[in-house]
This record gives structure tokens, sequence and C-alpha cells, in this order.
């Protein structure tokens, strides 16, 4: 974990309520795609974590959508504004694991942190397929840059305004050799009982100090009560238990 | 003796600076990040006897300067920590470290305390009677007077370590339970554990914490914290330990001015891990701009 001020480079809206920064800064201390860093932001008492979606010369990539205070804060921040990150936080995405062909599938604000791995997996020369969800078209994003990575892309949408209609299990490859997944965690049940081979999971929880302090994000495993922010967020398939 | 130690039942501190109970784990996230050995000590996470694994999520809520929190108290249990996380402290930290028990009766009380007596590596018992987010302890011996001091009975039949006992700030009458603890034979009082808060989520209507309440701390408390370590400060002989919303050097030393002979620190250190390693860095400098030349006048001034 590093604490570094980051500068805002740009601010982009991707759709009308997901945005991307893009901020320079020590990213040294980020290890592995499908890590977070926490955001301190003016005005408001806990930080914001936030996954990181890209590394590329000091400048890192962070993709967030409106949902309250801190988001619409951030969207708010203008270039030469600064910002105080911790850095590297969590486990991130195990790339051994990958095997022949791996799957990335995304669900709306889940796609960021795959976009990383996407890029790392293919500096591997592996194929990479990806599936990405929307709920509709106008709320797809980043699609034109997993195509640049070299990744095989498939859409799909609920409402079936682009590509497959419905949800990202009904647009699975034939074959796969592991499955990378993030997004809201009916998404991440409904892949986690669809497929057969093995998975990294990233769940999202509400945190506290998102270093493995507080215990505000536990949450149980078969392998014992895990911190989604320290031995998270990235889970594996066989050590996932759903509550309830 | 430095200018900046104190004395806590009969132990000298090097510093007042006190990471609390729940925001420091068991000490090691934080000796990754800096030598925990420039602390006065820390309270580990609170121990029960059984292990816990809390309240559902979620279990934290923003506030206005603040945070609220129901994590219920998880832990892995005396005998995980006995056998696990003590030894692994024991590697990294080399002063006395303030134990932190809670429980849900006074059987458990004393019989996590009688577990953890023996160990040198303990300096002091902090005992929990204010923990606002579990059923059946925690706060419910700590908003009563008498039930408090039998509490206090139980746990000091146990032990010869120094008791601290731990109030809740969800009372009318703070100094009446402080002085209820010290004539059950408490060596020192810490205080305020979070003040019982809630918040809703707007969009479901519903309360954001899984608990529905949650512990309130952080700067917004600070004042009201202030002014019940000066209540309680004036109600007792014993030692006082202040907390509550300190983030800085210069609210150590309103701590101290109200009574308090250390002072812990509690959220600060989950939105800068770094918070107790500054605070101390930054203590003489403030001492010199209030003209203080060493720590211990201020608590005899009390």
């Amino acid at each position: 974990m590093n604490d570094t001020i980051f500068t805002l480079l740009t601010q982009r809206a991707l759709t009308k309520s997901v945005y991307e920064l893009k901020l320079q800064g020590d990213t040294s201390g980020i290890t592995r795609p499908g890590q977070f860093v926490n955001l301190r932001i003016d005005g408001l008492y806990l930080r914001r974590p936030l996954s990181v979606c890209d590394l590329e010369g000091g400048v890192l990539t962070l993709i967030y959508k409106l949902v309250g205070k801190g988001t619409e804060a951030l969207s708010r921040m203008r270039p030469g504004d600064r910002i105080p990150l911790l850095t590297g936080l969590g486990n991130g995405y195990d790339l051994s694991l990958a095997g022949e062909r791996p799957l990335l599938i995304g669900g709306g604000v889940g796609v960021p942190p795959l976009y990383l791995l996407a890029k790392r997996l293919r500096e591997e020369g592996r194929p990479v397929s990806a599936v990405l969800g929307f709920n509709t078209a106008a709320e797809i994003f980043y699609e034109a840059e997993f195509k640049a990575q070299g990744c095989e892309v498939t859409v799909a949408t609920v409402d079936g305004s682009c590509g497959v209609k419905g949800f990202v299990t009904d647009a699975l490859p034939a074959e796969y050799s592991h499955v990378y997944c993030c997004g809201p965690e009916p998404m991440l049940r409904a892949v986690y009982r669809r497929i057969e081979t093995g998975g990294s999971f990233s769940f999202e929880k509400r945190m506290g100090c998102g270093f493995g302090a507080c215990m505000g994000c536990s949450c149980k495993t078969i392998t014992g009560y895990k911190r989604i922010c320290r031995e998270g967020p990235v889970l594996q398939r066989e050590e996932i238990l759903w509550e309830d | 003796m430095g200018r900046l130690s104190v004395d806590l039942c009969g132990i000298e501190l090097d510093n007042p600076v006190i990471p609390a109970s729940g925001t420091f784990g068991y000490g090691y996230e934080f000796a990754e990040l800096y030598d925990v050995n420039i602390l006065g000590t820390f309270s580990f996470k609170g121990t029960t006897r059984e292990p816990r694994f809390g309240n559902p999520t979620p279990r934290i809520a923003d506030c206005p300067a603040g945070m609220l929190n129901a994590v219920g108290l998880q832990n892995p249990g005396v005998d995980r920590v006995i056998d696990t996380e003590l030894p692994r402290l024991a590697r990294v930290f080399h002063k006395p470290v303030m134990a932190n028990v809670s429980g849900f009766s006074l059987e458990e009380y004393a019989e996590v305390c009688a577990r953890l007596d023996p160990l040198p590596q303990i300096g002091w018992l902090e005992v929990n009677i204010s923990c606002p987010n579990v059923h059946g302890g925690g706060m419910s011996f700590g908003t009563d007077p008498a039930a408090a001091a039998s509490v206090v009975r139980a746990v000091k039949a146990v032990t010869t370590k120094p008791v601290i006992i731990k109030l809740t700030p969800n009372v009318t009458d703070i100094a009446a339970v402080a002085k209820a603890c010290e004539d059950a034979g408490a060596d020192g009082i810490s205080l305020i554990n979070t003040l019982l808060g809630m918040r809703i989520d707007l969009r479901t209507r519903k309360p954001l914490l899984a608990n529905t309440t949650g512990g309130l701390s952080g700067p917004a408390v600070f004042p009201v914290a202030l002014r019940m370590v000066w209540q309680a400060a004036h109600a007792v002989k014993i030692p006082v330990v202040g907390m509550g919303g300190v983030s800085g050097a210069e609210d150590v030393l309103e701590m101290l001015m109200a009574g308090a002979a250390a002072v812990e620190v509690g959220a600060a250190n989950l939105i800068d891990p770094w918070a107790c390693k500054k605070i101390i860095e930054a203590l003489p400098a403030a001492m010199d701009r209030y003209g203080i030349k060493t720590l211990r006048e201020l608590s005899r001034a009390r």
C-alpha cells in the first residue's frame, strides 16, 4: 500500500452516468490487475474505493458511476486538481490461473478492472474472450478499448438494443479455460452457477478503511472469514459461500 | 523520561497516543506501514470467549465528519488470540499491549480476563462494557452503574493487571457510571465508545446498516467526548483515558487538559493509516505553541 497524491489529467463522460478519470502519479504500489485504490475526497470523511481500470506510464485510469455524494464530488473535479490515494489495495486477479483461453465477464461498472487484466493477458500472448453486459445500448462503454487489445468481445444488453439480448450468461462462448468476473452480485451468482471451470470473482462491499483494519467488509467463505478489502476483492469459485 | 511520556496505571508510556480497539486489528497491518513501537501502546481488537463473525454487512456508513460502524465484535476468540495473534504481534511490538475484552455475561468477562491475565505481553485489560452493536451484552452493562460495578468486581477478582473500564457515552449521567467503576475497584476508565446513530438509504428507504443502528465516531463526536472526559475526570481519582474523534496533536492536548491521562485514537486510523505516527510527531511542536514543557504537567494539573 502506498499513500500518494495524484493529479487529475482528464475527466470525460463515457455514458450519461459513467465517467473516466485519468490521473498522474506514483503507480508503483499497484502490483496486479483487479486491485483498487481508495480516494480521499474533500468534504467526505471516509475514502471511496475504485477499481484500477488501466495503468500506462504513470497514468492511472479509473471509471466510476454517479451514485451518491462521493461520486458527485468526483465528477466536479477538474484537470490539475489533486487527489490523495491509497494505492495497491486488495489481492487482485491471479494471471497464472488463466489457462489457454481465459474468459472475462463484466457487468456495468464491473467492466473496468477487467480492462487492465485483458491487457496483461494479451501481453502474455493469450487469446482473450470478453463478455460485457449492460442494461441498454446507451450504457455501453469500453467495447472498442477491449477490441483494440485484440480481445474477442461479445456485448449483451438486457433490453436487446445492442448485441445479444439478455444477460452475460446468455452470451458465453463455447470454450474457455478460466473465468474472471466482476459485476453486480446477482450477475456473479448467475455466472458462478453457470460455469464449470475455475473462476475468479471480484466482490464489492461497503468499506471503512480499505486496508484490513476495521472489519467493515468481512464475508464468510468456505476457507473462513475474509476481508473483501484485504483477502479480496477477488475470491476463487471454490471458496465462495453465498450468504442467505 | 521524555517530555511526551505519561503514566497509565503505573506503567510508563513514551507518549499518550494509543490506537483504539477495533481500528488497529492486532497490530500487524500497521506494523507493515511503520514501526508501531513509536506508539504509547495500542488497544487490540475487542476479544470475546468464542470466535465471532459479527453483524451482517453493510456494517459501515459515512457521516458528516465521521462514520458509523456496526461491526459487532468480529474477532477470532480468546484462544486464537493467545495462540496465534499475540505470538505474531510479539515479533513486531515490544511494549506492553492493551487487551480489549468484551463479553455477554459476567462469567464471560471474567473468563476472558483470566485467560489473558498471565500473559506478560499484556499491560492493561481494557474491559468494554459499551459496545452499541451487540445485543444482550456490551452496552447493557455500561448504561447502569450497578451493572458496570458488577463487571468490575467480576474481572478484578481474577486479574492482577490494571483494569480499565471502557464506558459508553449513551448515558444521562457519565459521572455516576465512572464513580461506580472506581468504587468497585477499577484501576482506570476509558471513554467514549461510539455514540448510537443511524442512517437511511434514500433509494431503498431502509436503514443503511444491516444492523439498523451503529456507533458514530470521528471528529463529529470530539466535543461530546471531551465534555464527557471532563465530567468523568472530575468525578473520579483513577486515570481516565480520553477518546472520541481525536485526529491531531492539538486534540490530544485538549483531552489531556480535560483530565485524560492518555488518549486513544480510533476512526482517524481508518482514513489515514499513518495518523497516530503523524500525531506523535506533531506533538512537540504543538506543545511548544502552547507553552507546554512536558505532558506530565498537564496530567498533574487535573
